[in-house]
């Protein structure tokens, strides 16, 4: 047992469908208090849809799970109102280094350019992290359904309805939809007897969970063949609490019950170590790995997210990173359809631009597996080759694979994205996640992304005519929220909009613009157009496109 | 760039004694490294995925 965290035990509270002996209706029923089930609910509450979530447990994740939390996951997590306490409470990282034998191969920084909001990572264990979304959704007034296991589910056209087991018997709930979050044993899938394909790689992997006084510099630490575990790789990561989490490969034969006993575990770590320092196991468990996804995410009235979705090696931190992509995607484009705002196969986008990104999470995945456990000799040899030339040879540590960390998916071919009909520059492509900058805005400092998402944004980089301005707050403004984007304090502003100042240029670099441009993105902060002059026509088509009522 | 299969070697019999002498005293895993890491010297030099996929095919072509 952890001796620096105590778990919560929610309250089991007797769901009031039960006494009166019916079935509770919602909009949308959530599977899973993980932390994809936990963000999906305080998204729709932070959009007035009305859900119901629940969990067959009553406490937080047990022992050492997800650790590392990416830019852009941190970036979905301030827009949910629970980022702060999440970075506060982490460590924060963005240098990683890879050893082979005794000695550094090489590092990466994989942040290298100051001018954002949030670090390329964070690591929290995962217990502390759904601790910081139960509080969140607490102070939105709702609470997890805890002790509620979803034990089966039937759909018909228009609505879906669970069976829900709980200590005082059973009752059903009947939503519009379910978000079906319940992790990588996903009970939904296999009540809807679901296929789940891929490959199961033939290693295991000893996680220990350490409590130390480490002297060790806030970086990944990745060892290919080190002194202290000849043939294997190990993966050093800080966290929260003075507590170290280091993964050692064991290889597949190796007997995973005897492996997580301290007697086996301990000599490892000494051995690591190097040294006679004091230190305590909090958690000891032995995984295999595997790279599974469903064929398709949307399945009628129930839709999959997270690891019930797609499950990928730990190597690269793809699992929770993606999640929180996966609801981030879905929840606006939920509120929209059952707000009748946009016919039900905008639903479709979510299906196609999810798959997408578990296809790179999945190969990427794959690929730093396939290095890290060599599947043959000659795969071996020529790993072994790429890791001896990285020491002297710039050129082979572009080669060497510990783990390609999560960045997010840019939707390229996204059915919601408008063609470049002018030529841009940089990263921000339609489908791309809106890069952050430093801004000015209401008279104090702030950043980009605090000030984007969960409505549809038009960016408008000044100076322009306020008539234009005019223009597009009389046809727009219901639907989208204009902003004037501003070099300097002092450009003149007639029209009744909001102004961010770009006080760094930072926006115009990264997003490539000069006055007159227009940039429309979604409420999950994603562009979905761009141009350098439109007329009011493009902005529109644009928008209904971006909307799922295009007919495309 | 496309693979280049006519001749381009400016002296042709000494870059094989070369390739050969390389891996005197080796024992076959040591011959094996010195193949793997000159393999991936080569490719860095050529660089172009489409030239070096057309290698990896022209390699494979008789094994099949």
């Amino acid at each position: 047992m952890p001796s620096t965290y105590k778990a919560p035990e929610y309250p089991y509270v007797t769901p009031p469908e039960l006494r009166a002996g019916g079935v509770a209706k919602t909009q949308v029923a959530i599977v899973g208090a993980g932390p994809i089930g936990l963000a999906a609910a305080i998204d729709l509450a932070l959009q007035g849809i009305d859900f119901i979530i629940v969990d067959d447990n009553n406490t937080v994740s047990v022992g050492s799970r997800a650790i590392c939390y990416a830019k852009r996951a941190l970036e979905v997590l301030d827009r949910l109102g629970c980022g702060e306490p999440i970075c506060v409470r982490g460590i924060s990282w963005k240098v990683g280094k890879v050893f082979f034998h005794d000695k550094l191969a090489y590092q990466f920084d994989l942040l290298p350019e100051p001018g954002h909001k949030r670090p390329a990572f964070v690591n929290l264990q995962q217990y502390h992290l759904e601790e910081a979304l139960v509080d969140r959704l607490a102070a939105l007034g709702h609470a997890v359904r805890w002790r509620n296991k979803g034990i089966g589910i039937e759909q018909s056209a228009d609505s879906a309805r669970l069976t829900i087991e709980t200590p005082d018997g059973n009752y059903g709930i009947e939503a519009d939809y379910v978000i079906a979050a319940d992790g990588a044993r996903s009970a939904m899938r296999d009540l809807m007897g679901l296929e789940w394909k891929g490959q199961v790689f033939h290693d295991r992997f000893l996680i220990a969970d350490v409590h130390m006084k480490g002297e060790f510099p806030i970086e990944r630490w990745f060892w290919f063949d080190p002194p202290f575990h000849p043939g294997q790789s190990v993966l050093l990561h800080r966290q929260a609490d003075d507590v170290w989490r280091i993964d050692f490969q064991l290889g597949w034969g190796a007997d995973p019950e005897e492996e997580k006993k301290p007697e086996r575990v301990i000599p490892r770590i000494r051995a690591m170590l190097g040294d006679e320092r004091p230190f305590e196991l909090e958690w000891v468990s032995v995984y295999t790995f595997q790279c599974r996804r469903l064929d398709r995410f949307v399945h009628g009235r129930v839709i999959f997210a997270g690891d019930a979705a797609h499950q990928v090696s730990p190597f690269g931190a793809r699992g929770a990173n993606s999640g929180f992509q996966d609801t981030d995607n879905l929840c606006w484009k939920l509120a929209r359809v059952l707000r009748g705002q946009s016919p039900a196969s905008l639903l479709d986008s979510y299906d196609r631009e999810r798959v997408e990104a578990a296809e790179e999470n999945i190969l990427s995945s794959t690929r730093a597996t396939d290095f890290i456990t060599p599947k043959t000799p000659v795969s071996r040899t020529f790993r072994d080759a790429v890791l001896s030339l990285s020491q002297r040879h710039p050129f082979a540590r572009q080669l060497v694979n510990s783990g390609r960390l999560s960045m997010p998916t840019t939707h390229r071919g996204s059915a919601l994205s408008s063609l470049d009909r002018d030529v841009f520059a940089g990263a921000m492509v339609p489908g791309a996640p809106a890069a952050d900058a430093p801004v000015r805005v209401r008279g104090g400092s702030g950043w980009l992304l605090d000030e984007l998402g969960g409505h549809f944004d038009l960016l408008v980089f000044g100076p322009v005519a306020p008539q234009w301005l005019d223009e597009l707050q009389r046809s727009l403004g219901g639907e989208v929220r204009l902003t004037l984007i501003l070099a300097r304090p002092t450009d003149k502003v007639t029209a009744d909009v909001r102004v961010i100042e770009d006080v760094e240029g930072l926006m115009r670099q990264r997003y490539d613009s000069v006055a007159g441009t227009v940039y429309l993105l979604r409420p999950d902060q994603h562009v979905a157009a761009r141009w350098r002059a439109p007329r009011l026509v493009e902005v529109l088509e644009g928008l209904v496109r971006a909307q799922g009522r295009g007919g495309h | 760039m496309s693979l280049n299969t006519d001749p381009n070697f400016d002296r042709p019999d000494d870059f094989y004694q070369a390739l050969i002498d390389a891996h005197a005293g080796l024992t076959e895993a040591q011959s094996a490294a010195l193949n793997a890491r000159l393999i991936l010297l080569l490719a860095n030099q050529v660089g172009d995925f489409d030239t070096l996929r057309a290698a990896i095919a022209a390699a494979r072509e008789a094994l099949d």
